[in-house]
């Protein structure tokens, strides 16, 4: 087999998986998407409505001189993207602990299309409902002054931050040993990781250690990059700090899922 | 490692000297097989004999850790791609997507294998006909019975034409409604020509499908043979034969030549070698003259089989 050969195969396996993971995410609808959907879509309106009186009037000035509702959004999208892992690790621990896997893996299927589809999927799904996220925090007042280069800049890193996080909870889904279990070990992803950064409020406002974690844990350069593209802001280096730390997510969750991948067959 | 990549014509399976452990627990212990193309052989053994961790290493899985095995003049470690264009494999466990429907699940094989889009969608159909699943066809998995899921798994196996078909207890859970069916589906393919290793904890089974039968005890094939080999390698295999009065036993014994039962009864007991031909003979030299009141034959079946060659029962 030449490696063009071998190349067209893998990309056509990967696409037949790729469907596959989207005929799923249809039919798993209220599951996958809702989820995705409900929970940032609540917290736009807890901190908004509810919270963002307060957190607003205390921030003053340090909210980097925006409405707080333009100040939570980016925040909002980011932790869209971060609750589409479970999805991803739900999906995948959903075939590894069935018997389909050992089917592929006794077919002539190209190796790595299993997990390509998966990713795909689940950066397909990502890209959907942040735009359905974005819609609501429009009719919520959600005001951007991004330029047509700055919504390509958001897409870019919308898609490079769920690329990163769909293989690592690719890996996730992976070593888990139920669908459950997989669920609940992308917990820190969905929210831990969002709240110990900048999504809520400047790192700048927190108690010193928290704060140093905040201001160099990958999830705050991928905040900064969407508000300072949403504002229509300058944006320095951030952008490469968040897409270094998405390439660095995404190669160490490469690696740990086609480890387990591999180790699955003992 | 490397098994000669020559085979003799004829022999679909070439296994030689298969070792497997797990944490120091030897799972298969120096396993020797040859299955022939074209036949059913049989591994039969209780739980825990070893038989999955065969398929699964015979069907590319999992490596062994010693020996050697060809399979379809593939050798399974250096060609594994080659060898798993040639198999299919159905499973212990269903391996069928649960969320496509039973049409979706085939289509989606169909893909997998680069079928041509008119190709798939014609054995597609064809399949689901031929497994009685095309009522069904448009719904997922979750509705179908234990029988019908195991149905669509073996068409999705055979959407690719295997040449080597591994069923991993293909009736283990069924109904024995589903279980006929399945019997009579093995025999179709069969008649097609393709080779088949079935296991199975069913004597029954492996009796009624395979032309030889490997009986695997704790990790070794402990005897091997057709059915009827097996039956004939323990003692016992007879026709009794009784009779109305001891001036009948008399004369059938000095025309048998056989030694009478020791006693009340008017029984003799006459090795048996098996088939109608040694019956035939027998009550030839008995001729018309001789009454028998009563002939039965009483030949072990695979349960007498595994108990004498393992010393276990084969049941727990």
């Amino acid at each position: 087999m030449t490696a063009v050969n071998a190349l067209t195969i893998a990309a056509h396996d990967s696409a037949t998986m790729l469907g596959r993971e989207l005929k799923h995410t249809l039919r798993l609808f209220r599951l996958l998407f809702i989820g995705a959907i409900l929970v940032p879509v609540v917290m736009l309106l807890l901190f908004d409505y509810i919270l963002g009186g307060a957190i607003g009037h205390g921030l003053g000035d340090t909210a980097q001189g925006i409405p707080y509702v333009d100040f939570l959004v980016p925040g909002i999208l980011m932790m869209t993207v971060a609750a589409g892992s479970a999805a991803t690790a739900i999906n995948v621990s959903t075939d590894m602990t069935g018997g389909i896997v050992d089917r592929f893996r006794t077919m002539a299927v190209s190796r790595g299309a299993l997990l390509a589809g998966h990713v795909g999927g689940s950066v397909l799904r990502a890209l959907v409902t942040t735009t359905v996220v974005t819609g609501v925090a429009l009719l919520v007042g959600f005001r951007p002054k991004a330029s047509a280069r700055d919504w390509l800049g958001v897409i870019g890193i919308v898609a490079a931050f769920s690329f990163a996080l769909a293989w690592l909870s690719a890996a996730l889904g992976m070593v888990a040993k139920s669908a459950a279990g997989a669920n609940g070990a992308t917990l820190p992803i969905q929210f831990l990781l969002p709240f110990l950064s900048s999504t809520f409020v400047p790192a700048s406002t927190m108690p010193a250690g928290v704060r140093w974690f905040a201001e160099h844990q990958p999830f705050t350069p991928v905040v900064e990059s969407l508000r300072a593209l949403l504002a229509g802001a300058p944006i320095g280096n951030t952008a490469y700090l968040a897409l270094a730390w998405c390439a660095v997510i995404a190669l160490a969750g490469y690696l740990w899922a086609q480890a387990a991948f591999r180790r699955a067959a003992r | 490692m490397k098994a000669p990549t020559t085979h003799p014509t004829g022999t679909a399976v070439s296994v030689n000297g298969l070792r497997k452990a797990y944490g120091g627990k030897v799972v298969l212990d120096s396993v020797d097989l040859t299955i022939r193309e074209g036949e059913v052989f049989a591994l039969l053994g209780p739980n825990g004999a070893g038989k999955t961790t065969i398929v699964r290493i015979l069907s590319t899985l999992i490596p062994p850790d010693a020996g050697t095995a060809g399979v379809m003049g593939h050798d399974l470690l250096a060609e594994a791609g080659a060898v798993r264009a040639v198999i299919g494999v159905t499973g212990q466990f269903s391996a069928v997507d649960n969320l496509l429907t039973g049409e979706e699940n085939m289509l989606l094989i169909g893909r997998l294998l680069h079928l041509p889009a008119a190709e798939r969608r014609a054995r597609t159909a064809r399949l689901l006909e031929r497994f009685e699943l095309g009522e069904a066809a448009r719904q997922t998995p979750a509705t179908y019975s234990g029988g019908m899921k195991r149905r669509l798994d073996i068409a999705m196996t055979l959407m690719g034409r295997p040449r080597l078909i591994f069923l991993d207890e293909p009736t283990t859970g069924l109904d024995p409604r589903s279980r006929q069916t399945m019997w009579q589906q093995i025999r179709d393919l069969v008649a097609e020509g393709v080779t088949i290793l079935l296991t199975t904890q069913y004597l029954e089974e492996a009796d009624q499908l395979a032309d030889r039968i490997a009986l695997l005890d704790r990790g070794r094939i402990v005897a091997e043979g057709t059915p009827e080999e097996l039956k004939r390698r323990i003692p016992g295999a007879h026709i009794r034969l009784r009779f109305a009065d001891l001036a009948s036993l008399d004369a059938a014994a000095r025309a048998l030549g056989a030694s009478m039962d020791d006693g009340e009864e008017l029984e003799l007991r006459v090795p048996y070698e098996g088939g109608v031909r040694s019956l035939r003979e027998v009550l030839a030299r008995l001729g018309d003259d001789i009454p028998v009141e009563d002939l039965s034959v009483q030949t072990p079946d695979l349960d007498d089989v595994f108990f004498a060659l393992t010393g276990n029962p084969s049941k727990e």
